[in-house]
């Protein structure tokens, strides 16, 4: 373990992290909204901190190995975290404590967009404009945006990339040295964020809502600037908007790229991940539909407009609503909630277990039932053309198997804590699925809930993130002994 | 620049750390995930597994916008398919393909672009049989390079008590031979660098590299340490590729003999070997090496394939008297551990690859590269181009070259005549200047150094 090495990367990535006050404080100045303070003090303590790690250390040299860009990944999502939460707490939010600070600075950063703040219209805008950007930097991974910028997190850079990228294969590079793949993926990402936030405005938003929504949506966050979220805004141009990026967004960024350098769409077409996806997505839809008109008193255009856009919304865990769901007929929510333990592809900004996964899990199971008819054939699972080794299928069920394990600890946790039992299932996969909303008492959002419970979900959130086992390893003695 | 390696095998791991250093693009080709997996995790570079020569797998390496292919796959056959495959569907500008087998060899019309369309061949066995042949010839010597068809060499010894300059300034080199020309490119004391100055005075234990006309090197070895008498008897274990190409290079000159495991292949060689003796046996068979007079031998070389066989068979034959003993061995771990013990000299195929490989990677109009230190030094044969106006070099005198740190340009090679480096010599277009590193990082900047400006096109 490589302790000072360790620490001077923090210190540098924390440096690099205060940057990011400076948009609020400018936005505030621009608003005249009087929120600037809080964020210039949050960039003072943030800079200075990373610089008191730094400093002392700024010649300390070194690689870091497999096993420290867990630590490094962990502790920077956590310290980043809890830096995030300053300008929050210190902005004087009402009913806001610490905790809630902190919850909200992890759901922002990990693109749950579960928020505890009531009355987002009456905030100043540089706080709004922040929790946006916090989103933003979270969606495409802020150590991949760390890893394009910085040279010297060259080879180690592996080992974070790998630490923070989703889904079960992780060493597929865009382009031989890290540092350009995590400069591809950042590309595209901007790219999808102006074209999304060009989009909303033409749809009809105000400049201010369409950039701080286009962060929101690229990243699959799910963080609105209004408590009615994008139901405010009422206009299906704005909805049809939202949705194609929110698809997009879903999508494995590698195909992104292949698409973008061949200038063709094959890579889609050939792709299963993407067409499991389409069609899960497509056929809930339908669903959601059907039962909408069978118990609701809508026409049938704006059924399909509810039906298509939360079940979107909710699919790729994004969490945007334009409809208290939660008062559908019980077999939507509950359907919805778990289409978000699917979540997107992987590889994309979306949370969830994954496409991937459940398309693996799914042929092992049709894979154990051919084995029962040919008990001496040898089968073996195939993704497109492709051989998958039988280690990737066995690390999808151990991960599989840890998630649903987690799942049952935290929900346990929060009903011990006094929630009931929809409350507590809904607010633990809405955390650990980075979706947001929830059921129950956490429907439209989490200030009603005790301090304990909202710890507990910030966690959560950042299992759900960092895919479990990154942060999962840190618990194991085996990973500390020398 | 974007480099794509077939095999993920010794020479196209180390090839990898060579390169993936330098800022350039590189993606590995094997069919072994494991192999590729330990590359991916200590370097930055991507691997892709499938087989080389296959264009899909080709395509998937980036063999469309790649500006070098190297195949070093263990089949001979394959690399020069995939060569093939890089030319006729990618267009792919420098093709390298390893050949051990000498059969293709010899005959030039083969590989050019209209039949093999191989740009270079590169064959470690016998790079590493001239670079034991060259060490042969100059008894004492740890490491000795050739520069400009072997005019000029660059000669890595040790001084020992006994050496005349040993413990005196170096300018008394210029006292005691005042008819041989030569410059000290760099004195390692202890593993670190020195950059030497007239003043620097030599000690014991030093590793000194200097470079000099190639018929003065024995002189000049003379100063540093006792002169060594010319080696006569060598004894060669291991009758592969490297030991058979040995002994034939050497049975004109020396008396050789060679022991192999296998009798199949001892038979075999023995048919082709007219002046060396063939033996059947084991390398570290006491009674065997009594029997053939192991104290009587000058030299002790071990070129089996498997390195502990080879470390172990020169302990005991340096225990049972030999005078020198060298071996080969793979495993760079293991080169660190045993400079300067019981074995003499160790020599490391990768190098003398990766040396011959360098010279097609530089920038520049680069006639030789090698290698040295285990690959953290480097010597380089640049081409001066252009005018006095284009070049950051021509027109010159060396003293007026801004040279990197730890660089030093040794010698200058101008119409076949060697000119060993003053302060005043001006370096004229197309002279071939030989540079020396300390430390490669460099490299770029001696690069920059050679390549013309653009007006000049």
């Amino acid at each position: 373990m490589q302790i000072q090495l360790i620490i001077r990367i923090l210190g540098i990535l924390l440096m690099i992290f205060s940057i990011s006050m400076i948009p609020p404080f400018i936005v505030s100045i621009l608003y005249a909204d009087g929120g600037g303070y809080a964020f210039f003090i949050g960039f003072l303590i943030s800079l200075s901190v990373g610089m008191m790690l730094f400093i002392p250390r700024r010649k300390i040299t070194g690689e870091l190995r497999a096993r420290d860009g867990f630590l490094v990944v962990v502790l920077f999502w956590t310290v980043l975290s809890l830096f995030a939460a300053l300008p929050l707490y210190l902005s004087n939010i009402p009913g806001f404590n610490l905790s809630s600070a902190v919850f909200e600075a992890f759901s922002g950063l990990t693109t749950t967009g579960a928020t505890a703040i009531v009355g987002l219209d009456d905030l100043p805008h540089a706080v709004l404009f922040y929790r946006q950007q916090l989103q933003w930097l979270g969606g495409m991974g802020i150590i991949v945006l760390a890893v394009a910028i910085l040279p010297m997190l060259g080879i180690g850079g592996m080992q974070l990339y790998r630490a923070e990228t989703p889904g079960p294969v992780k060493d597929s590079k865009l382009t031989p040295k890290i540092a350009g793949t995590a400069k591809a993926l950042w590309n595209i990402y901007l790219g999808l964020t102006i074209a999304c936030a060009l989009s909303y405005w033409w749809a009809g938003m105000g400049l201010f809502d369409a950039i701080t929504h286009s962060f929101s949506t690229v990243a699959i966050g799910g963080f609105s600037t209004h408590d009615a979220s994008i139901g405010w805004f009422d206009n299906p141009n704005i909805e049809i908007v939202c949705m194609i990026f929110m698809l997009i967004s879903g999508i494995n960024f590698s195909l992104h790229f292949v698409t973008v350098r061949s200038l063709s769409i094959e890579p889609y077409a050939n792709d299963l991940e993407f067409r499991t996806y389409i069609s899960m997505l497509l056929i809930i839809t339908l669903v959601v539909l059907i039962v909408l008109l069978a118990h609701g008193d809508k026409g049938f255009s704006d059924s399909l407009r509810d039906a298509a856009f939360q079940t979107i919304s909710l699919a790729t865990t994004t969490g945007f609503t334009t409809e208290n769901f939660s008062t559908w007929p019980i077999f939507l929510p509950a359907l919805l909630i778990f289409a978000s333990f699917v979540g997107g592809c992987a590889g994309s900004t979306a949370g969830g277990i994954k496409v991937i996964r459940f398309l693996l899990l799914f042929k092992q199971g049709a894979r154990e039932i051919r084995k029962l008819i040919h008990p001496n054939a040898i089968f073996k699972i195939r993704i497109g053309h492709s051989v998958l080794s039988e280690n990737i299928i066995e690390a999808v069920w151990g991960f599989f198997a840890t998630y649903v394990a987690l799942f049952f600890i935290f929900m346990f946790i929060l009903m011990g804590d006094g929630l009931d039992q929809v409350t507590a299932f809904s607010a633990v996969a809405a955390c650990m699925n980075n979706l947001g909303p929830g059921l129950g008492e956490v429907a439209v959002n989490y200030a009603g809930i005790s301090d304990l419970s909202k710890w507990v979900l910030s966690i959560a959130m950042l299992f759900g993130r960092l895919e479990i086992f990154t942060l999962l390893v840190l618990f194991t003695p085996a990973y500390w002994r020398k | 620049m974007k480099i794509i390696i077939l095999g993920a095998g010794q020479v196209g791991a180390t090839l990898a750390i060579n390169l993936a250093g330098e800022d350039n693009d590189i993606t590995v080709v094997d069919i072994d995930h494991k192999k590729l997996r330990s590359l991916q995790d200590h370097l930055d570079l991507r691997t892709i597994i499938g087989y080389g020569s296959h264009p899909e797998i080709l395509e998937q390496a980036g063999a469309e916008d790649a500006d070098m292919l190297i195949a070093v796959t263990n089949s001979d056959e394959i690399n020069m398919i995939a060569c093939q495959v890089a030319y006729s569907i990618f267009k792919t500008p420098t093709k390298i393909a390893r050949i051990r087998n000498s059969a293709y060899l010899k005959y030039d019309k083969l590989f050019d672009a209209k039949n093999l369309p191989v740009d270079y061949v590169i064959s470690p066995e016998l790079s590493v049989v001239k670079y034991i042949k060259r060490l042969i010839e100059n008894p004492g010597a740890l490491q000795v390079v050739d520069f400009a068809d072997g005019l000029v060499q660059l000669v890595a010894v040790r001084a020992y008590y006994g050496g005349l300059l040993v413990g005196n300034a170096l300018s008394a080199l210029k006292d005691h031979m005042p008819n041989i020309e030569t410059r000290v490119a760099a004195v390692f004391r202890k593993g670190k660098a020195i950059l030497p100055t007239g003043d620097t005075v030599i000690e014991a234990d030093d590793e000194i590299f200097f470079i000099a006309a190639s018929h003065h090197i024995r002189q000049i070895t003379g100063e540093l340490q006792k002169l060594e008498n010319p080696y006569r008897r060598i004894m060669i274990v291991g009758g592969g590729n490297i030991g058979k190409g040995l002994a034939r290079a050497l049975e004109e000159n020396f008396e050789v003999k060679l022991i192999e495991t296998q009798s199949k292949r001892a038979l075999s060689i023995s048919d082709e070997l007219e002046n060396t003796i063939v033996l059947h046996g084991d390398g570290s068979n006491k009674e065997l090496l009594v029997d053939e007079n192991i104290d009587l031998m000058d030299l002790f070389i071990a070129v089996t394939n498997k390195d502990e066989a080879n470390i172990m068979s020169a302990l005991l034959a340096k225990k049972m008297g030999v005078r020198k003993t060298m071996v080969l061995i793979n495993n760079s771990a293991y080169t660190d551990l045993l400079h300067g013990e019981s074995i003499d000299i160790v020599v490391s195929p990768q190098h003398t690859t990766t040396s011959s490989l360098l010279r097609h990677i530089r920038r520049g109009d680069v006639a030789n590269v090698h290698s040295l230190r285990r690959g953290a030094a480097e010597a380089i044969e640049a081409v001066a181009h252009g005018t006095e106006d284009t070049s950051k070099v021509v027109g010159k005198a060396i003293g007026e070259i801004e040279l990197p740190p730890g660089t030093t340009i040794a010698a200058i090679v101008r119409e076949n005549k060697v000119i060993i480096a003053h302060h005043n010599i001006v370096i004229q277009t197309d002279d071939h200047v030989i540079l020396f590193m300390i430390d490669k990082k460099y490299v770029k900047d001696v690069e920059q150094l050679f390549q013309v400006d653009l007006s000049f096109f």
